[in-house]
């Protein structure tokens, strides 16, 4: 029974390493996008007019309101075939999920553009440099560096959201593992690999995550105390 | 009137008339008017709340006044909007709690304005740099960051970032009241060699001693206009108004024992 277990492990790893291939993709997609939209939305809320800043509260609100399940199928099911979108139901997940990061990474942002506070920007307006720039080479620079931790968060969850995938369809290291899971009939090795994938991904992106901030700390910045 | 002749021909490098401005339902600024010449140094004192840091930022245009004309060497700054960030260029500002660029170590700090306004090359704008923070003493922290550095340095680099950009007037907002007693000093001594070497400023600060020996004229700010001005021998000894006098003599009191 054991020895079955064992081998039964050992054929479904490179099935559900493909799997995790496409988690990766998945994540590294919603983040991306998430991030490209995130940055402009949270310099938009902070520095836009009272409309700019009023129509990405409306956005924020709806995507962080409502249950992945609920915006996945609303996406999937109905706004694509609405509009006529030909998408796959992997590109379907990274929009889908990649919109919902960006609700979230649009706040990460906002609260560390804000916690900078406005005297650098004095300062670099009174120079004569244009609002913009100062926002890409002086906020910009820093808000992300504040960010990492908070960006860490985001990326944890959403490697666990995008298991959500599984319910279109997408062939991710969850719905491969339902897959040898039903044809086995050994449900439990199976998705305790899946576990350990996920745990693996987690702590390795954090940690990554965390050498990264390391990395790029501003010398001096913290150090008292 | 031909202010734009008469302010050339008479060196008057900053010309700042009938300026309002109002928050909310507070008028700050009820019409303040004064100008400065070339190579003087005018030292604005008032109470805190009087509008001091208002009527600087209105200079540049940090904040827009609702009424009133600035003129620069007898441009106007109000009528050339559209090309603010030129008049910015020439105004250099030093703040309170000096506002450096956190991420940048001194010299970037100082080099930013020449590369991303005067679109010099970063040849050009390191050197440049450098000789400025020579100018304020602080050479050899050109590659620390402002974490690093003590409150009287990191004004110091504050005061050369804005001299980089080589102004024609300078604005100082309370630029040692952020500092401990004992960082005061270097600050002081960097402004006094500037006055010395001919740059026009105007200065808002508490150190009287500071405006007693350098400043051409001490403006005092109350109730959102001026209220008196004249030599610092004169508004020390003879004030139009009491009021002028009994301020003067709490500054001690309000601000602590300043430098002599
Ligand atoms: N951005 C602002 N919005 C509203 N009120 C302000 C703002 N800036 C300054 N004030 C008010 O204007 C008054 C003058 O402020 P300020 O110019 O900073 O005075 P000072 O520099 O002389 O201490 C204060 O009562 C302050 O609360
Ligand atoms: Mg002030």
């Amino acid at each position: 029974m054991v020895g079955k277990n064992i081998l039964l492990i050992y054929q479904s790893i490179p099935f559900l390493l493909r799997g995790l291939v496409v988690t990766i993709g998945l994540v590294g997609g919603a983040l991306g996008l998430g991030f490209i939209l995130g940055i402009p939305m949270a310099i938009g809320q902070v520095y836009g007019n009272k409309y700019i800043s009023g129509l990405i509260s409306i956005y924020v609100w709806f995507f962080r309101g409502l249950p992945v399940l609920v915006l996945l199928f609303l996406f999937y099911f109905g706004l694509f075939i609405l509009f006529n979108l030909n998408l796959s139901e992997f590109t379907s997940a990274v929009l889908v999920l990649g919109l919902i990061s960006a609700a979230y990474q649009s706040q990460i942002f906002r609260g560390s553009i804000k916690s900078i506070g406005e005297g650098q920007m004095l300062a670099a307006i009174s120079l004569g440099i244009k609002k913009y720039d100062a926002i890409l080479s002086i906020i910009l620079p820093q808000a992300l560096r504040i960010s990492i931790p908070g960006w860490s968060n985001e990326y944890a969850i959403l490697l666990k959201d995008s298991a959500i995938a599984y319910a279109i369809g997408v062939m991710e290291v969850l719905t491969r593992a339902q897959f040898v899971a039903t044809r086995t009939y050994k449900p439990l090795p199976i998705f305790f690999i899946s576990a350990i994938i996920f745990i693996i991904l987690t702590y390795g992106g954090v940690k990554l995550l965390a050498l990264l901030e390391k990395k790029v700390r501003i010398p001096g910045y913290g150090e008292e105390r | 009137m031909n202010l734009e002749k008469a302010d050339h021909d008479n060196g008057v490098v900053l010309r700042v008339e009938d300026i309002h401005k109002t928050y909310g339902k507070n008028e700050i600024l009820k019409g303040v008017s004064f100008h400065i010449k070339k190579g003087e140094t005018i030292v604005i004192i008032g109470a805190s709340g009087s509008g001091k840091s208002t009527l600087l930022r209105c200079i540049n245009q940090l904040t827009i006044p609702e009424k009133g004309r600035i003129w620069l060497e007898g441009e106007e700054v109000t009528h050339h909007m559209k090309e603010i960030s030129h008049f910015r260029q020439r105004i250099g500002m030093v703040f309170q709690d000096f506002n450096l660029f956190d991420h940048l170590c001194a010299v970037r700090n100082v080099e930013i304005g020449l590369i991303k306004v005067k679109k010099m090359d970063k040849k050009q704008a390191r050197e440049i740099a450098m000789e400025e923070l020579r100018r304020v003493g602080l050479e050899r922290q050109a590659n620390q960051y402002p974490a690093q550095l003590s409150g009287g340095q990191k004004q110091r680099v504050s005061i050369a970032r804005a001299l980089a950009m080589n102004p024609t007037v300078m604005l100082f907002d309370e630029p040692t009241s952020a500092l401990d007693p004992e960082l005061i000093g270097e600050v002081l001594e960097v402004m006094r060699d500037l006055a010395m070497g001919g740059m026009t400023m105007v200065v808002v600060t508490h150190e009287m001693g500071f405006a007693r020996s350098v400043a051409n004229e001490i403006i005092f700010i109350e109730g959102g206009k001026i209220l008196d001005q004249g030599t610092p021998h004169k508004l020390f000894t003879n004030p139009e108004h009491e009021r002028t006098r009994q301020f003067i003599c709490k500054i001690d009191e309000l601000y602590g024992k300043t430098e002599k």
